[in-house]
């Protein structure tokens, strides 16, 4: 199986302080992958090389079939070539409806120019409808997004990923701030979503890594300590050391 | 239709032809003359700085980018407009002088005495390079574009390129704005320096033409010119366009993630509105009669925002509203007709303690009323800001505060 995105042999050191240190990890196609880590592992600062907010000191990212440099691309060609990232925080436009948000997000051309001349058509008013109903906000669509509850931004910003149609989705701390219910159906849905895409989830939570039931990526002082599946992982001494020894 | 969406479009548009049609009817060309001439042009000005102010809020109220420079745009577009006023002006009184010769002058003969006539004040008698097309009227139409709309663009690209965003960027435009002024104070950089371009208000080709109806023609194109860029700015802000300026003022990096280039966007509107400020600065010297590199110092720009902001940020009426209010209130007040204020040990004297009175509004606004002038509207209309527990609408300098939002 080829890798849809792999990284190899990144550094990244803020002040001297090395947030990344010789980061190998790759993705296929279709598949789930947890990251876990202690704070300051180095998994947001991995999300942001992936998505071109930083760029490393050293090393190689590359993406899809051609196998196709990431590192001299904008964050906006590297997400119209598609990657989605959706933050820890919800970070929807607070300003705008639920509409507008899920609009902006549509796959669409994205220069100045295409978007002025861009009208909604049945197809996009369909696809919005659709989104929101998938996401459970299709009451909501003309109300402010700053009006939601945190549960039901979270909800939207997924639907918005959703709707840029990536092909690898990074999804940091999708659990943070929801009740068990809605737990249980980001589970179902991110699992849903891996067997079309590739996922990344960034995760703290063991209990919610569990139940994805999915390969576990270990990091730790900016690389990777172990990788495997969750009970492979937890055995790992290292692993132990690591989250139980301090 | 975007005006289905937004009713307050025709109200505004509706109050505009009411305001010109009054203007009209009480002018002394038209009407009944209740309105001295002077005071046409007055209000003429103020269209055109309403909609410099218009174009204010698009880059600032709509995108958050805090340019305080835009008014040097607005002064170029006077500048490109008053070069072509002032060289066919001359040409045309030089020539009636050539004319009585025995022999017709030649081209290059009209050419050297329009020269000297224009650059003599400032010791010269060649014609600047930067002159070359100013006696062509369309060549000079499109540079009123062209020009500030190429400064804006090169200006623009390596300041949004290289991220400068927030209290440097508008420190970047007032430099570029100084810059600009000092330049063009210079005798040598051939805009006659500190004497500017002057006698714009004599049209060429319509010297029989009173100013009486000069100046309501150049009304009426002030408040078409206006009531066009205010349809196109509620076309661009009313969209997905519209929606993607408002995100990036509340949280760029978040758009980037969208795959929106976001300096493409900045670059756009700041290139854009720095042209429609041209347009309204191309309206406006005509009717002033006289620019000069003072037009360009950096307080003008922030007047501008200053405009904005006493109008309320973030809506296109508000812009309209504070530019006409303030800018008609400062000429009331710095006209010597506001009557003094007598508080016994000292008297108020209005010409001088107008700044004061501004700034101090200006930061009551800020503090109390962000909405400015169009809370009042608001008022009316019943919409009321969310209650967010004091947090903005993004993490952003330039974000939607929480009460300027609407619920």
């Amino acid at each position: 199986m080829t890798a849809l995105l792999e990284v190899s042999g990144v550094s990244k050191s803020f002040d001297g302080f090395k947030a990344i240190n010789n980061l190998s990890f790759s993705i296929g196609e279709a598949e789930l992958r947890a990251v876990i880590g202690p704070n300051g592992a180095g998994k947001t600062t991995f999300m942001d090389i992936v998505t071109g907010k930083t760029r490393p000191d050293e090393g190689e990212v590359r993406w899809g079939e051609k196998s196709q440099s990431l590192l001299k691309m904008s964050e906006a060609r590297i997400a119209q070539a598609g990657i989605g990232r959706k933050f820890q925080r919800p970070t929807v436009f607070e300003d705008q409806t639920v509409t507008e948000n899920l609009i902006m997000a549509l796959k669409a051309p994205r220069g100045p120019f295409a978007v002025m001349r861009w009208k909604p058509t049945r197809d996009t008013d369909e696809r919005v409808s659709d989104l929101a109903r998938q996401v459970g906000l299709a009451d909501q669509l003309d109300r402010r997004a700053g009006e939601l509850s945190h549960g039901q931004k979270q909800w939207l910003e997924i639907g918005m990923l959703l709707a840029q149609e990536p092909r690898l989705l990074l999804v940091d701390e999708p659990a943070a701030g929801m009740t068990l219910a809605e737990r249980e159906q980001t589970t179902a849905l991110l699992r849903r979503l891996a067997e079309t895409h590739a996922v990344v989830v960034v995760e703290h939570d063991m209990e919610f890594v569990r139940r994805l039931n999915c390969k576990v990526t270990v990091l730790h002082q900016g690389s990777v300590l172990a990788e495997g599946s969750l009970d492979h992982v937890s055995a790992n001494p290292d692993v132990i050391k690591v989250y139980l020894g301090r | 239709m975007f005006i289905r969406k937004d009713p307050s479009i025709l109200v505004f548009l509706a109050i505009l032809a009411l305001f010109t049609i009054g203007a009209t009817l009480m002018s002394e060309a038209y009407g009944s003359g209740a309105l001295p001439t002077s005071m046409i042009k007055v209000l003429g000005k103020t269209l055109c700085l309403a909609l410099a102010a218009l174009a204010m809020d698009l880059v600032w109220g709509y995108a958050g980018i805090l340019s305080l420079g835009h008014m040097a745009f607005f002064a170029l577009g006077g500048y490109m407009i008053g070069m072509w006023l002032m060289y066919a002006r001359t040409g045309e009184i030089v020539s009636a002088t050539l004319s009585r010769a025995a022999i017709p002058p030649t081209p290059a003969e009209l050419q050297d005495g329009i020269a000297s006539q224009i650059f003599g004040v400032v010791g010269s008698s060649d014609l600047p390079l930067a002159w070359t097309f100013a006696g062509s009227l369309p060549i000079q139409l499109i540079l009123i574009v062209a020009v500030p709309g190429l400064l804006a663009l090169v200006f623009g690209w390596l300041a949004f390129r290289s991220r400068v965003n927030g209290v440097y960027l508008s420190i970047l435009t007032q430099a570029m704005t100084l810059a600009l002024a000092l330049y063009l104070f210079q005798n040598d950089s051939g805009f006659r320096g500190n004497n500017g371009l002057s006698g714009l208000q004599n049209i060429p080709g319509l010297t029989d033409v009173p100013q009486a109806d000069i100046s309501i023609w150049f009304l009426w194109a002030s408040a078409g010119a206006l009531a066009l860029a205010y349809v196109l700015a509620a076309w661009l802000v009313s969209g997905k366009f519209g929606s993607v300026i408002r995100a990036i003022r509340d949280d760029e990096s978040r758009v980037r993630f969208l795959g929106y280039s976001v300096e493409g966007y900045k670059l756009t509107i700041f290139t854009l509105t720095a042209m429609l400020c041209a347009i309204a600065g191309a309206l406006y010297y005509p009717q002033a009669g006289i620019i000069n590199p003072a037009e360009l110092a950096p307080i003008a720009s922030i007047y501008l925002a200053v405009w904005v902001a006493i109008g309320g940020r973030g809506r296109l009426y508000g812009a309209v509203i504070g530019a006409v209010v303030v800018s008609l209130l400062s000429s009331w007040f710095t006209g010597g007709r506001a009557p003094d204020l007598s508080l016994g040990f000292y008297t108020i004297d209005w010409v001088d303690w107008w700044q004061v009175l501004l700034g101090l509004s200006f930061v009551l606004v800020t503090l109390f009323a962000p909405r400015g002038l169009s809370s009042l509207i608001d008022l009316a209309a019943r919409l009321r800001h969310p209650s967010r527990r004091g947090r903005d609408l993004g993490p952003d300098v330039g974000a939607l505060r929480e009460r300027e939002a609407k619920a």
